[in-house]
């Protein structure tokens, strides 16, 4: 055992947890707005909405996402017309992918406003619109804190998949350090620690929110 | 746009096709066997969240934390590349020299230790939906601890824990992809490896996704149709919207 391992490549695998948390972040965003648009789809009841994005969903998640980071790897260079690197189509695909469970996440939050509400809004005057930006969403993203919070946990443990295209992201470059320095158990122990402990925050936080939303007058 | 040649028949020409179907398979039973141990294991940790036991509880608990918070892909290295070395060194060179398909034997310890975590949550939800009547109705009818459990709680939980553990089947399935980063050449392997001789990537990674595709249909019918046999009277339907 030799954990100063650890401590010599600190600074090198620290630059792969940046790039992990920007992947995160833009998969987070990015999905959770395409999200939010095919989940509105998914609960409308125009035939034309609600049966491309219902496909474009179940589609996505019978993928793995492992799959679907590679498809994207071949497939954007030939719509751009040019090589990408790494970073921007992992990023597309992780928005692309990431998305359909979001959506299904909006479904259920949506779906758990009470239709009183909705027909409120709209004795009152409101368009479409105005009643889902002002009435709808804000109640429905409050039920879905939760499971949006546990959704981005799970998306930050994905990025790890990253690795299959080459992007050096954390867990790469703890691979890249254990094939120079031959420490397998104290790296990935040490991986396996990071990741625990980032992903038991966001796990313990969404349980608090759970609790918080349990206790509040519903 | 970029030119791109479409060449469909790297998907059926001598070789790649066998590699195809080879891959196929092996997706079928790596994710059978890691379901087998998820299963297994899964409702022991879940079981064991149940007991009285303050340490049973605790070590359950633990179990289910550690192993959902933990990406699979680091769970996947650390039993491929780490563990192996922290074994004796006699068995460690055993496993080197015997086992030929060490990977994929990697690949279901690892696959099904994580899958039972989240099984275990599966099944615990199911178990805590039981109404509490009927662990009194079985003690009154004057059954033990472990009888009350084996003939009337785990069946009517497992009911209710049917289409999580559907999905849960589901995810396992699609995880097994992960496989790939240790050398097993299931289904998402073949296709970056038949990639890597003919630069036709997009269409092997298509069609592996069609297999994937077509795999989750088939099981969400059947387990669906299972499911509706296997209802429990007067309760509510999961609702389909």
């Amino acid at each position: 055992m030799d954990w100063n391992v650890i401590a010599r490549n600190l600074g090198f695998m620290a630059g792969g947890l940046v790039l992990t948390f920007q992947l995160a972040a833009l998969a987070i965003g990015g999905g959770l707005l395409l999200g939010i648009l095919l989940g509105l789809c998914r609960v409308s009841s125009v035939s034309w909405i609600y049966y491309p994005s219902t496909a474009y969903v179940h589609f996505f998640r019978s993928q793995p996402l492992i799959l679907v980071i590679f498809w994207f790897y071949f497939l954007v260079p030939i719509l751009v017309g040019r090589p990408l690197g790494a970073f921007p189509s992992t990023v597309v695909a992780f928005i692309c992918f990431e998305a359909a469970y979001f959506a299904e996440i909006v479904r259920g939050g949506l779906q758990s406003v009470s239709r009183g509400q909705t027909m409120a809004a709209y004795a009152c005057g409101l368009r479409y619109s105005q009643v889902q930006l002002h009435v709808v969403i804000p109640q429905a993203l409050r039920n879905m804190v939760p499971a949006l919070t546990t959704q981005a946990v799970v998306i930050f443990q994905d990025t790890s998949l990253a690795y299959v295209i080459g992007l050096r992201e954390f867990l790469r470059r703890v691979n890249l350090v254990d094939t120079r320095e031959v420490r397998s158990v104290e790296l990935y122990c040490f991986a396996g620690l990071v990741y625990l402990v980032l992903c038991s925050m966001g796990s313990i936080l969404a349980r608090r929110l759970e609790q918080r939303r349990g206790a509040a007058p519903a | 746009m970029l030119h791109y040649d479409f060449e469909w028949s790297v998907l059926w020409r001598y070789p790649y096709g066998g590699m195809f179907i080879q891959g196929i398979w092996t997706t079928v039973h790596l994710s059978l066997f890691s379901w087998m141990i998820a299963i297994l294991l899964g409702l022991t940790v879940c079981l064991c969240r149940m007991t009285p036991l303050r340490a049973a509880r605790f070590l359950g608990g633990a179990y289910v934390e550690l192993f959902r918070n933990i990406p699979l892909l680091v769970q996947l290295f650390f039993w491929y590349f780490a563990a192996p070395s922290l074994l004796p060194r006699e068995l460690e060179l055993w496993l080197y020299g015997n086992v030929k398909d060490l990977g994929y034997l990697v690949a279901v310890i690892a696959l099904g230790t994580y899958t039972a975590a989240r099984v275990s949550e599966a099944i615990r939800s199911g178990l805590l939906a039981v109404p509490r009547g009927q662990y009194r109705a079985a003690h009154s009818t004057g059954l033990s601890g472990g009888q009350t459990y084996r003939h009337v709680v785990l069946p009517y939980a497992l009911r209710i824990s049917w289409p999580l553990l559907t999905t849960e089947f589901l995810t396992c399935f699609k995880n097994s992809a992960l496989a790939m980063t240790i050398g097993v050449l299931e289904t998402t392997g073949t296709a970056a490896y038949v990639d890597s001789f003919t630069f036709h990537g997009l269409e092997t990674t298509t069609a592996a996704s069609c297999v994937y595709l077509a795999t989750s249909g088939a099981v969400i019918l059947t387990m669906s149709r299972i499911e509706k046999r296997m209802r429990i009277p007067g309760l509510i339907r999961r609702g389909y919207n």
